[in-house]
C-alpha cells in the first residue's frame, strides 16, 4: 500500500513504467473485478432489505453492542501490536542474534495458520484450566470467554501487518542521521523521538489500519475464544452468521454494510492521518 | 529498462489473470471444497452415475458406511454403478449451499426448518414432508445429558442443571441448528412440569441459559469446550453425538445420563427434485433415501447411534437405546415455521433472555 522511498525523487524525472493507460486500466479492472462487483453483488441481491429493516437492524440493542466489542477489541489490539510490532521490528532490524532468520520467519505464521487452528489453541491456553489462563484466574483476570480473550486472538491475527510494514521501512533508514544526532548532543529519547518516529509513522499508521481492518472482519479464531456471550462477548461477524442461520439475508447484509461503512469512515481517517504524516516527516 | 517493462507488463497480466480467475472460481470453490468423494467405481458395462448427499456434522460415518451399502445393493438389483459424493457441516450452512446452487440430489439435515428452506426457494416440491414415512426421518435422536465421569455433580434430571454451581454447555441456538433441540427439550420438559404455563417454562430455560458459561457456534465447538477444555458439569447433546464422543474418548472419563423426558429429534430427508430432474437422478436418489428404512439401513443407523424407526430393528437394538419419554416439535411447538419465529428468530424469546427489554 505505501512503502516510502527514503531516496528523494524528483517529480519531473521519467516514470520507470510508462503507459499511465494501460496502468491505471488495469488497477480499474483489478478492483472492480476484486473489490467492487463482490460488494455491489452484496447490495444487489438484497430484496427484501428495505428501510425500515434496514433502521430496525440497526439500532437492535444486540446488533449495537457486537459493533462495541468488534470495534473496541479490533482498536485496542491493532493498537497494542504497533507498540509490539514497532519493537519486533526494532529487534529483527538492528540487532544479530542466533537464529535470527527463524524468528523473522515466524511472524508470518499467523498468516498461513487456519484462524480456527488459531483460535482452539489460543483458547486452549487461556482458558481458566489452561497453562497461562489458570495463572491469571487466581488474579481474577478472565483471560479467555472474555473481551480480552477476542483481543488477545485479534493481536494474534494482526502483528505480521504492523511488523511486516515497519520493517522495511526501518532497513531503508540511514543511521548517519541518527548518529548526526548523536553527535550534536541527542540523547536517545530525543533522536528515537525527533529522528525516527516521524519516519515511521506512515508505516506504523498503515500497520495499525490493517491491523484494525482484519480484526474487524475476523471470524474464525475469534468464536473459540469469545464465549459469544450475546450483549457481552458477540463480535459483528457472529450475528451476521447468526442471521445468516435464521435465512435472514437482509437482516445479515444490513449488520455487514454498517460494519462496512464504519469500517471505511475510519480506514479512511487512517489514510488521511497518514497521508498528513508523511508530509509533515518530509 | 526494457527488462523493466517487461517485468511491469508481466506483473499486470499476472494480476488481470488472477482476477479473472478469482471472479470466476469465486462461486464454486465453496462446493468443490466441502465435496468429499468416495473412491470412484472402475469402469463398467451401465453408465454410473454420481450422487451429491449434502448432510449436516455427525453423519459422516453414517453415511460412509450407508452409501457403501446402498451401492452394492443398487449394483445387485440394477446392475448400475452409483458413487457417491458426500458433504458435511452446519446443517443450516449446507442448506444455504443448496439454495445457492450446489447442486445435490438428497439432504439428510438436522432440522427440518432447514429443508423447508430449501422448499421455500423453489427447489423441492411441497410436501416433502410426507412423502417418506415417520415425517421423512428414516431414524430419530435425542437430547441426552453428557456428564464427567462418577457424575460429580449429581445431575440426574433437567431441574438439576439448574442448581447452584452446575454449568452447562450447549450451543446458540441461533447458530446452531442441533442446538435447537436442546433447548426445545428444555422448553418441552419445563411446559410438562408446569402444566403448561408458558411463564413458567419461559422462566427455567432463562435459568438455564445464565448457567452456560460459554455459548459456542456449533455442536463441534460446544463438545471441544466440554470434553477438551473441560469446561463445565454437563453437555447438553444428540444422543448419537454423547455416544460417538465417548468412543472416541474412552468410557472413563464421560458418561450418559437420560432425563425423565426429552424431545424426539427428527433429522429429516429429502430429494431435491429441481437438481435430480436436471440431472436425471430422481429415481435412484428416491431409492436411496427410500432404503435408509429397509432393515440394512436401519441397522447401519443403529449401529451409529440413531434410534431406529423400524420395529424389527429397534427391538434389536432396545438395550443400547433406553426408554424416555419423548414428546415431538407438533406435539408442543407446532411447525418449525412457527418455532422459529416463536423462539429464535428476532425478538424472539431467545432474543429476550439476553436483551434486557426486548
Amino acid at each position: 500500500m505505501t512503502v516510502v522511498s527514503v531516496r528523494k525523487q524528483g517529480r519531473n524525472q521519467r516514470r520507470v513504467l510508462p503507459g499511465f493507460g494501460i496502468g491505471m486500466g488495469l488497477t480499474v479492472l483489478y478492483m472492480s473485478l476484486i473489490v467492487l462487483v463482490p460488494l455491489s453483488a452484496l447490495l444487489l441481491n438484497q430484496t427484501g432489505l428495505t428501510w425500515e429493516k434496514f433502521w430496525s437492524v440497526a439500532t437492535d440493542p444486540r446488533v449495537l453492542a457486537s459493533y462495541r466489542v468488534s470495534l473496541t477489541t479490533a482498536s485496542l489490539a491493532a493498537l497494542a501490536d504497533t507498540i509490539l510490532g514497532l519493537l519486533l521490528a526494532w529487534v529483527l532490524v538492528r540487532y544479530d542474534f542466533p537464529g535470527k532468520k527463524i524468528w523473522d520467519a515466524l511472524i508470518d505464521l499467523p498468516f498461513a495458520l487456519p484462524t480456527a487452528v488459531a483460535g482452539v489453541a489460543l483458547t486452549a491456553i487461556y482458558s481458566y484450566n489452561g497453562w497461562i489462563g489458570s495463572l491469571l484466574e487466581p488474579l481474577g483476570i478472565k483471560a479467555a470467554f472474555s473481551p480480552l480473550g477476542i483481543t488477545l486472538a485479534l493481536m494474534f491475527i494482526g502483528i505480521p501487518f504492523v511488523v511486516r510494514t515497519v520493517q522495511p521501512v526501518l532497513e531503508d533508514a540511514e543511521r548517519d542521521t541518527e548518529e548526526a544526532a548523536a553527535t550534536l548532543g541527542a540523547g536517545r529519547w530525543r533522536t528515537f523521538c525527533t529522528i525516527i518516529l516521524p519516519g515511521l509513522l506512515p508505516p506504523l499508521l498503515t500497520g495499525f489500519a490493517l491491523a484494525f481492518a482484519r480484526g474487524i472482519g475476523e471470524y474464525g479464531s475469534v468464536v473459540f475464544i469469545s464465549g459469544n456471550m450475546p450483549m457481552k462477548t458477540e463480535i459483528a461477524p457472529l450475528l451476521i452468521m447468526t442471521k445468516l442461520e435464521q435465512f435472514d439475508y437482509a437482516g445479515a447484509t444490513a449488520v455487514a454494510l454498517i460494519l462496512l461503512l464504519i469500517s471505511f469512515a475510519l480506514l479512511l481517517g487512517i489514510n488521511l492521518l497518514q497521508h498528513w504524516s508523511r508530509k509533515t516527516a518530509r | 529498462m526494457k527488462k523493466v517493462f517487461k517485468q511491469g507488463v508481466l506483473i499486470g497480466l499476472t494480476m488481470m489473470l488472477t482476477a479473472a480467475l478469482a471472479a470466476c472460481g469465486g462461486e464454486k470453490a465453496d462446493t468443490v471444497a466441502t465435496a468429499k468423494g468416495e473412491a470412484p467405481a472402475a469402469g463398467s458395462g451401465k453408465p454410473s452415475l454420481e450422487l451429491l448427499n449434502v448432510s449436516y456434522d455427525p453423519t459422516r460415518e453414517l453415511y460412509d458406511q450407508y452409501n457403501k451399502a446402498f451401492a452394492a445393493h443398487w449394483e445387485k438389483e440394477q446392475g448400475q454403478k452409483i458413487t457417491f459424493k458426500q458433504s458435511h457441516g452446519g446443517s443450516g450452512k449446507q442448506s444455504r449451499s443448496v439454495i445457492d446452487g450446489l447442486e445435490a440430489d438428497v439432504v439428510t439435515l438436522a432440522l427440518g426448518y432447514d429443508i423447508d428452506a430449501i422448499r421455500q426457494a423453489g427447489l423441492i416440491q411441497e410436501g416433502w414432508e410426507s412423502k417418506f414415512e415417520h415425517n421423512s426421518a428414516p431414524y430419530t435422536s435425542t437430547i441426552v445429558f453428557l456428564v464427567r465421569k462418577g457424575n460429580p455433580k449429581g445431575i440426574q434430571d433437567w431441574p438439576d442443571l439448574i442448581k447452584d454451581g452446575v454449568e452447562v454447555i450447549t450451543p446458540n441456538p441461533q447458530t446452531s441448528g442441533g442446538a435447537r433441540w436442546n433447548y426445545l427439550a428444555a422448553w418441552g420438559y419445563a411446559l410438562k412440569a408446569n402444566n403448561n404455563d408458558e411463564a413458567k417454562a419461559q422462566e427455567f430455560v432463562k435459568e438455564l441459559f445464565t448457567h452456560v458459561p460459554v455459548l459456542d457456534s456449533g455442536a463441534r465447538g460446544a463438545t471441544t469446550t466440554f470434553v477438551e477444555r473441560g469446561i463445565g458439569d454437563v453437555l447438553l447433546a444428540w444422543e448419537n453425538e454423547a455416544y460417538l464422543s465417548i468412543n472416541e474418548l474412552g468410557p472413563d472419563k464421560f458418561e450418559i445420563v437420560n432425563p425423565s423426558i426429552s424431545i424426539l429429534a427428527e433429522p429429516p430427508v429429502a430429494v431435491v427434485d429441481k437438481n435430480v430432474d436436471k440431472r436425471g437422478t430422481r429415481e435412484v436418489a428416491e431409492a436411496y433415501l427410500k432404503y435408509l428404512y429397509s432393515e440394512e439401513g436401519q441397522t447401519i443407523a443403529a449401529e451409529n447411534y440413531y434410534r431406529p424407526t423400524l420395529g424389527s430393528v429397534a427391538d434389536k437394538y432396545k438395550d443400547k437405546f433406553p426408554a424416555i419419554e419423548l414428546f415431538t416439535i407438533k406435539d408442543v411447538f407446532g411447525t418449525w415455521e412457527e418455532t422459529q419465529t416463536k423462539h429464535f428468530n428476532d425478538g424472539g424469546i431467545f432474543n429476550q433472555i439476553y436483551v434486557p427489554g426486548s
